[in-house]
């Protein structure tokens, strides 16, 4: 007979057994960091596809969500004669929150689902197991690079992201909306702080953090041939993005929770 | 051949949930012996492979290697059982990202250390060992028939000059007469590395030119074990079904019973 709270039950437990098992990886993942040997060429290598080769998206996103952040403000503003609030929130938006969540989305859905492809057919084809036959641990060889690579260059993409975002908004207020390009820049440097830059580059090093070990993690513990490969790389993707909104909500409470302004 | 065994298996067990693959497996591989090990499709021959190479974690029994019980060893103890070993996958598990000649001397150079142009050497030297030209050194796995890919493989596992090397179904999947020539460099190989060997396979014509002793896995269980040359008369059922490949037999019967 079919029991609801029995199969509320399940899930739960399967939940709670998901969250071990992929916190026992992010575990084991971090002493594969700390202890040597560590693959520096493979670090350069992942830095590369996934900083390099994410750049064009992240500029891209960046430039058009603060092009139209810029325009909305503008908009929504003008009901009240504010519209010289334009630079001043199109900054804190952008830096605070659209540059490194939007930045770590467009990763997310690059990078994950490359690396969970990736690990995935190196598991289903046995090429894992035959590291360890090589006397090779998978978790230094494979991990460690893909989680330091993300780690150092989400930050760097966010960098590139938020400025993108700021000149974004910059087009459209000068050229479109008709503000003065020199208060502009004035209003948008007068209204960032410090706290904004730092919190920005934090949340983009955790996002990277959860981008690469969701790609590794489902990509690892890939089975089933092309299906499972499949079913890992979505699963990588959808993991990482709720991994993403939920630790930028984590990060926004604990910087700005006690803030005005 | 001394008295030690080389591979040893006490009361091996595994399960995987309910169902239980391994249900108490005694062996013994003496030094330099070819052993063989038969059997039909998820009868766990795999899961026995992987359980003495490390992969899985047997629930019950031990493991020994050259006399040491390794059946729990982690970490660097792993790592110094594992440099005894040579694997040559099914698929031939060949990385895609590096090319052939790295494929080779993948275990030289993070195994143990030795200088890419050293390890480049030996590699274009095993790759001759099994036939291919150097050239083939700087093509991808991908641009590789099966039958190179199997000789690749062949190459990485003789590569580090192992003690034990196992051999997952090293035929599956080529025609005959390339089955035959991996078989015969099978042979040849090991008897120049006069390694003790692990095979487990399906092909009954691999099984009688590799194997010095056969063994049958059955429901997670060795029902039969003996030199080669007796297996025609191995009074069992299930081995002779096996052997010639018959759809009756007891092996059948238990199909039908599922």
């Amino acid at each position: 007979m079919f029991n609801p709270l029995a199969l509320v039950g399940q899930v739960f437990l399967a939940a709670l057994a998901e969250i071990g098992r992929l916190s026992r990886f992010a575990g084991t993942a971090i002493i594969s960091i700390v202890l040597p040997p560590m693959y520096w060429r493979h670090v350069l290598k992942q830095m590369w596809l996934i900083g390099y080769n994410s750049l064009p998206v992240v500029g891209l996103t960046a430039l058009f969500t603060g092009a139209a952040l810029a325009q909305q403000i503008f908009v929504g503003g003008s009901r009240f004669n504010a519209s010289s609030v334009v630079p001043g929130v199109v900054v804190i938006a952008i830096v605070r929150e659209l540059g490194p969540v939007l930045g770590g989305l467009m990763v997310a859905g690059r990078v994950s689902s490359a690396m969970a492809a990736e690990l995935g057919t190196m598991r289903v084809t046995e090429q894992i197991d035959a590291l360890v036959t090589l006397s090779t641990d998978p978790f230094k060889y494979l991990v460690a690079p893909r989680l330091i690579a993300a780690v150092l260059t989400l930050p760097l993409l966010v960098i590139i992201a938020n400025i993108i975002g700021v000149m974004g908004g910059f087009l459209i207020g000068t050229e479109r909306l008709g503000l003065n390009a020199a208060t502009y820049l004035k209003v948008t440097v007068d209204f960032l702080e410090q706290t904004d830059v730092i919190s920005s580059l934090v949340k983009a090093a955790v996002f990277g953090f959860f981008i690469a070990l969701m790609g590794s993690y489902h990509g690892y513990h890939s089975r089933g041939g092309a299906q499972g490969v499949g079913k890992a790389t979505t699963n990588a993707v959808v993991s990482a993005f709720i991994a993403i909104l939920l630790a930028n909500l984590i990060i926004t409470v604990i910087v700005f929770g006690g803030k005005a302004g | 051949m001394t008295d030690t065994p080389m591979i040893k298996l006490e009361g091996v067990h595994k399960s995987f949930g309910s169902k239980q693959v391994l249900k108490g497996i005694d062996l013994s591989v003496a030094k330099g012996e070819s052993m063989v090990i038969i059997g039909g499709s998820g009868t766990g021959k795999s899961v026995m492979l992987k359980c003495i190479l490390g992969l899985l974690t047997p629930d019950k029994g031990k493991i020994f290697v050259d006399g040491e019980d390794v059946t729990h060893h982690k970490g660097r103890a792993r790592k110094d059982v594992m440099s005894k070993f040579g694997m040559l996958f099914q698929g031939a598990a060949l990385f895609d990202s590096l090319p052939v000649w790295e494929n080779v001397a993948f275990g030289l150079i993070q195994g143990k250390g030795m200088k890419k142009t050293d390890a480049r050497e030996i590699a274009t030297e095993k790759l001759r060992r099994v036939g291919l030209s150097p050239d083939v050194g700087q093509l991808s796995p991908a641009e590789l028939s099966g039958g190179m890919q199997k000789r690749v493989g062949l190459a990485r596992a003789i590569a580090s000059e192992p003690e034990v090397i196992f051999f997952d179904e090293p035929t599956t999947g080529l025609d005959p007469i390339m089955a035959d020539v991996i078989n015969d460099l099978i042979v040849e190989c090991v008897k120049d590395l006069g390694a003790t060997t692990l095979s487990i396979t399906h092909d009954m014509a691999s099984a009688r030119k590799i194997a010095d002793r056969i063994a049958m896995l059955y429901h997670g269980q060795i029902i039969w074990e003996g030199a080669r040359t007796d297996i025609d008369s191995s009074g069992s059922d299930h081995v002779d079904q096996f052997i010639h490949g018959r759809a009756q037999g007891p092996i059948e019967m238990e199909i039908l019973k599922l």
